[in-house]
Order: structure tokens, then C-alpha cells, then sequence
């Protein structure tokens, strides 16, 4: 980074590590499984600020009539993630929709870091003596768990509320009856277990190859076509984040709802 | 010689690998996006009201679809272009045991 030329397998390599925070010894160094992924931390609790303040703000002061133009663009997005809800969950809760409008906005905005060009904050981040910093908190496997983690937790915790002792049953009598609980059981735990993983490695995979296909297009190409092949993808890019978003909303949605139904 | 022979024989396992990863996803995307568009164009053929709704769930299943040839293709693009850890492993190996003797 010193002036000096590095080749594009540097490059690459460069923009994909993290800002590491060792809790052994609170070094910025990699500790293993003891590691605090820095960049990500403050980027989604940056966003996360970003998403609740002002949606704070503008609830505390609702206006019923004339409503500025913020507050219409908030109502908007609360109307579509309420009729996503509506349409899918069937149940009763005070959480499911909060839930989804949490995760599809911060999610979205997370992705969003995706648009920046990719060298934008690692370089500031360099001038200031970071010379690691991976600016999409999605495209780190640790966000997305953690994401997809909760959900998990959720969906147990509500599958064991709404059915009780029902649960074991329908563990152990579905899909093929209660002949074969053994097959079922096992069924019913690949089921559960694939849910987390799927739902994050989804998101990870595509911020991930989002991320990569700008970085490539750094470091392969000369300067004064980047823009061309950037653009395109960056176009590209603008459907996939807001579709990502929604598909981890809308499965969330789906999973608590079928945590809530009762056969 | 002997060396340039197994890192030659290592790149070459891996660009096939990486080959297949790029290709096989790409294959399963473009019949399963087939098959989602043709099946979407027939259901607003049949129902034009219903258009909004099924467009919205067309973009749900197709970033579902979506989802796991990504992933592949990034882990061949990141084969081909970023690091290649089998070939790391020969070189560690290699220069051990020429360390060694």
C-alpha cells in the first residue's frame, strides 16, 4: 500500500481480510476462534443506528395531517413489510412484524456498503492506520450467522410456546406417520438444522460474490474502462441487494409462521 | 522439474475444478430460471390480475435459485483468481523438504 505496485493476487487478497480484533490480548491480530471482526461490528452497529434514529424520530412525531415527505418515505416501507406480513403470517404476534421491517431495512442498508466503490473506505480507513478494512458487513460470515442465528433461536422459542407438548407429536408423527418416528425425527432435525445455515450462507454467498466481481474488476482491468463493466454490475447489484433483503424477511416470516401453526 | 511438473499438475486439477464450479452453476441457474420465467409468463397468461403478486413471488424464488450458484461461482472465481489453497499446500510441502535437505 506503500506507493509500492502490488499485483492483483495482493489486491484480492488484501481486500478480503478483516479488521481483527484479538481478545486474548486486545491486539488488532488474528485470535482464532477469540476474534472480533472490527469493521463489521461498527459499519452494522453504524447502520443499525442509521435505521433506528431516525425511524425513531419520525414515529415519535408523527404528523396525521400532512405527513413531510420522510415520513412518507417511512410509511411506505412500513406499509409493504406490513401487507408482506399480513399476507403470509396467519398468526397473532406482536414480533413478526417488527422483525421483518428490522431485518429487511438493516439488512438492505448493509448490503448497501456493497455500492460504495470498493476502495473508497479501506483507503480513508488507510490514511487513518487501518490497513485492513472490509467495508459490507453481509459479505462476513459472522453477520449473517449472527443474523440467521437469532431467527433460529426465535423458532424454537416459538415453536415450543404456541405447541407445547403438541411439538413432539408433530415431530414424531410427521410426514410419515408414527410408524416411522425414527425417520421422521431425523427429518424434522436436518429440516431445522439447514434453515440457519441456508439462510445465511444465501446471504453471505451473494454480497460475498458481489464484493469478489467488484474487486476483480479493480484489479484486472485497466482504470479508464472500470466503469463500464463496474457500472453494469453495479446496476445489476442494486436488484440483487433489495432481493436479498427481502428473501431473508420473507423466509423469517415463513419459519416464525410455521412455528406458529398448530396441525 | 519435478516440482514445476506438480504445481503445473495441481493448477491444472484446479481450473477444471474451478471450471465446473463456474459451469454447473451457471447450467442449473439458466434451466431453473427458465423454467420459473416460463412458468410465471403462463400464470399471467392465464390470470393477468393476479400479475403484482406473482411478480413478487417470481423475485423471491428467483434469488432463492439464485442463491447457491453464487456461491459456486464465487468459490471458482475465488480458485482462479485470489488464492489457491491446494497449490499453497504443495509449495509449503515443497519448500519444507528442500529446507530439509
Amino acid at each position: 500500500m506503500n506507493g509500492a505496485p502490488i499485483t492483483s493476487q495482493e489486491y484480492i487478497q488484501h481486500h478480503l481480510f478483516n479488521l481483527q480484533l484479538n481478545l486474548h490480548n486486545f491486539t488488532l491480530s488474528n485470535g482464532g476462534f477469540w476474534t472480533l471482526n472490527l469493521d463489521t461490528m461498527i459499519v452494522s452497529i453504524f447502520f443499525g443506528l442509521v435505521f433506528v434514529i431516525p425511524f425513531y424520530w419520525i414515529a415519535s412525531r408523527i404528523d396525521a395531517g400532512v405527513p413531510g415527505k420522510f415520513q412518507n418515505f417511512v410509511e411506505t416501507i412500513l406499509e409493504f413489510v406490513d401487507n408482506t406480513v399480513k399476507e403470509t403470517f396467519h398468526g397473532k404476534s406482536p414480533l413478526v412484524a417488527p422483525l421483518a421491517l428490522t431485518i429487511f431495512i438493516w439488512v438492505f442498508l448493509m448490503n448497501f456498503m456493497d455500492l460504495l466503490p470498493v476502495d473508497l473506505l479501506p483507503r480513508i480507513m488507510a490514511l487513518c492506520g487501518f490497513h485492513n478494512f472490509k467495508s459490507v458487513p453481509t459479505a462476513d460470515l459472522s453477520t449473517t450467522f449472527a443474523l440467521s442465528l437469532s431467527v433460529f433461536i426465535l423458532i424454537i422459542f416459538y415453536n415450543v410456546k404456541i405447541k407445547g407438548f403438541g411439538l413432539i407429536k408433530e415431530i414424531l408423527t410427521k410426514p410419515f406417520g408414527p410408524w416411522l418416528f425414527p425417520i421422521n425425527f431425523i427429518l424434522r432435525l436436518i429440516e431445522e438444522c439447514t434453515r440457519p445455515i441456508s439462510l445465511s450462507l444465501r446471504l453471505f454467498g451473494n454480497m460475498f460474490a458481489g464484493e469478489l466481481i467488484f474487486i476483480l474488476i479493480a484489479a484486472l482491468l485497466p482504470w479508464w474502462i472500470q466503469w463500464v463493466p463496474g457500472g453494469i454490475w453495479a446496476i445489476f447489484h442494486i436488484l440483487i441487494i433489495s432481493i436479498q433483503a427481502f428473501i431473508f424477511m420473507m423466509l423469517t416470516i415463513i419459519y416464525l409462521s410455521m412455528a406458529h401453526e398448530s396441525h | 522439474m519435478e516440482i514445476a511438473t506438480l504445481i503445473a499438475n495441481v493448477q491444472g486439477y484446479t481450473a477444471v475444478a474451478a471450471a465446473l464450479l463456474i459451469g454447473l452453476a451457471s447450467l442449473g441457474t439458466a434451466i431453473g430460471f427458465g423454467v420459473l420465467g416460463g412458468k410465471f409468463l403462463e400464470g399471467v397468461a392465464r390470470q393477468p390480475e393476479l400479475t403484482p403478486m406473482l411478480m413478487m413471488r417470481m423475485f423471491l424464488m428467483a434469488g432463492l435459485v439464485d442463491a447457491f450458484a453464487v456461491i459456486s461461482i464465487v468459490m471458482g472465481l475465488y480458485l482462479f483468481f485470489a488464492s489457491n489453497p491446494f497449490l499453497g499446500a504443495v509449495i509449503n510441502a515443497v519448500s519444507k523438504q528442500t529446507a530439509g535437505q
